[in-house]
């Protein structure tokens, strides 16, 4: 790997903040595969540390000051991706172990009592798994029917059949922000006005999106939007929920026990409010304190730096990965975020990922848990280039150096 | 990292690149005496998948194919399993593919040349544990078949999943 020969000078185009995260202490790695789950920068880990460390207890509990101090920190979090999100109020918010646990947390507690035989959930076909099988399992409950909005060869949605799915029977519109397989940006805010022109309610699933862009819930006017801590350079086990408040106060409790309730008899059981009602159990407090950290950090650079960077690297990579012989683009969308999808003639994508690693460069290799998507294009797999805050043009260029040396390795 | 050219030794890129065997196999010769099998496996992880078809008479593997897709390692020892295989005894698979999955999967025992052959390219495949079911894979699968064949001559088939 001769990452680490290339200097910082030429290394960089604008800001580099590679030197936030500890684990570029091993100056040869190119992490690539941010969208499967993105690296933590130092400020984060020093949060969660600290908590612990100094602040930490169970929340809503006690009356010492160390539960306060804790209860705090969490309530602060909550009021952190309340601010991220541009949502009206904190309790708009609510904890999960991550996008998954949310869309489940929809699917169960929102859609399930509103759907019976006949109605349909429309989804697209660029959806995460996450934003498939959730909707599945109800559907199989309850009989109602998944529809699929299609893509097309760029890997851009149909609007046009997409607005044509949307019909009397739909009772729920989910698709995702960003796709994670091919770096759609779908028009969301169009996406949404079409389907409350019907009175249908929409949700977005954020993953892949909110490292990337700024994302304003009451501009888009999305009835629910989820995200994972993890892939905004936080903690793993910690994500939100965001659903306007007429929504989540008419949505039964998904899962019960301590904390989600006012009274508790055998004979009547009382609910908290939101966002409690749906914060069943102990949460993730130190996950939630790290992901408020990771909001801080970001908001601290600012969106423009953020968005500026990435379209450097993206502007700088593309042409160079479409040059490559034998290297197919999978997904050319119109609007593009963070990720390159690709497969190489003659050379299975899991291979492509081995050789890679033996350069120090992290990719993914595989489906992206969207197998859907794969037969679309025709391709068992992919490779996944995906970029961070701290991926450097040298970054692409260990890339595309590698790649172009793998086609001799594997001529036989 | 272990040097790529463990892993990726000339002749796993050459069956890799020129699998022998892939076709499915023709018309089952079941009545006729033989035992004639076939198996699924998958791997979900990396979209690795193949169909493994034996035909069986008298205790010797008459015929071995597979159709599928796959990665290099996955497609080459597939690959190398019909060709080294095909022939022999049935009594006999069972210790070679002891002895492969024993190579890749424990790496305490050392492969023993004489019973493995050209089947020892593989033995740098456990350096990259990832990678180790791609070339297993296949094996997991024959596995399948050999049960299938124990329980007699009818036409079986089933799904090996590398889960």
């Amino acid at each position: 790997m001769k990452h680490a020969a290339v200097s910082k000078e030429t290394a960089t185009a604008g800001c580099t903040r590679r030197d936030d995260f500890p684990v570029f202490a091993d100056p040869g790695l190119v992490y690539l595969d941010s969208a499967a789950s993105a690296q933590k920068p130092a400020v984060v880990l020093d949060a969660m540390r600290a908590f612990d460390a100094t602040s930490y207890a169970n929340i809503h509990r006690g009356v010492y000051a160390l539960s306060e101090r804790a209860t705090a920190a969490y309530e602060g979090a909550r009021g952190k991706v309340r601010g991220f999100l541009h949502a009206d109020a904190d309790r708009e918010i609510v904890f999960t172990r991550g996008a998954t646990e949310a869309v489940n947390l929809v699917a169960n507690s929102f859609a399930r009592p509103r759907l019976g035989p006949g109605d349909e959930i429309l989804i697209t076909h660029l959806e995460h798994h996450a934003n498939i099988v959730p909707w599945q399992m109800v559907c199989a409950e309850t009989g109602a029917q998944l529809r699929v909005a299609p893509i097309n060869d760029r890997g851009d949605l149909d609007l046009d059949e997409f607005a044509a799915l949307l019909g009397t029977h739909t009772r729920l519109v989910a698709f995702a922000h960003v796709s994670n397989a091919l770096g759609t940006v779908n028009p969301v805010r169009e996406m949404t006005a079409l389907a409350h022109a019907r009175g249908v309610p929409v949700l977005v699933d954020g993953a892949q999106a909110v490292p990337h862009l700024p994302v304003d819930v009451q501009d888009l006017d999305c009835d629910f939007y989820v995200f994972s801590g993890h892939k905004l350079y936080g903690p793993t086990g910690i994500g939100a929920l965001y659903a306007k408040w007429e929504h989540l106060e008419s949505m039964p409790p998904w899962q019960g026990g301590g904390d989600m309730i006012l009274s508790v008899s055998f004979d009547k059981t009382i609910y908290a409010e939101a966002p409690r009602k749906f914060e069943a159990g102990t949460p993730n407090i130190t996950g939630a304190v790290g992901l408020g950290a990771a909001i801080d950090y970001l908001t601290a650079i600012g969106w423009p730096a953020i968005t500026a960077h990435e379209e450097d690297l993206e502007a700088y990579a593309e042409p160079q990965l479409a040059a490559i012989e034998g290297l197919r683009l999978i997904g050319t969308p119109a609007v593009r975020a963070g990720l390159f999808s690709f497969v190489m003639d003659g050379i299975h994508p899991h291979d492509v990922g081995t050789f890679l690693a033996a350069d120090n460069i992290a990719v993914r290799s595989g489906h992206h848990c969207a197998q859907p998507v794969m037969e679309r294009f025709g391709v068992p797999a992919t490779t996944r280039a995906s970029l961070g805050l701290y991926n450097t043009r040298a970054d692409v260029d260990a890339l595309v150096s590698a790649l172009k040396r793998m086609k001799e390795f594997f001529a036989a | 990292m272990s040097d790529l050219r463990d892993l990726y030794q000339q002749l796993v890129l050459d069956h890799g690149r020129h699998p022998r065997n892939r076709r499915a196999m023709g018309a089952c010769d079941c009545e006729k005496g033989a035992t004639c099998c076939h198996n699924d496996g998958y791997n979900p992880l990396c979209g690795d998948k193949l169909t493994l078809y034996a035909r069986v008479r008298d205790d010797f593997i008459e015929d071995l194919s597979f159709e599928g897709e796959g990665c290099a390692i996955f497609t080459a020892s597939t690959s190398m399993l019909t060709e080294a295989l095909k022939g022999r005894k049935v009594s006999e698979i069972r210790g070679i593919l002891d002895d492969f999955l024993e190579m890749l999967t424990s790496g305490e025992k050392a492969p023993d040349p004489e019973g493995l052959g050209k089947l020892a390219v593989f033995s740098g495949v456990k350096d990259f544990p990832t990678r180790v079911k791609c070339a297993t894979l296949p094996w997991r699968t024959l596995e399948m078949i050999l049960e299938d064949v124990d329980q007699g001559p009818a036409q079986t088939e089933g799904d090996a999943s590398a889960v």
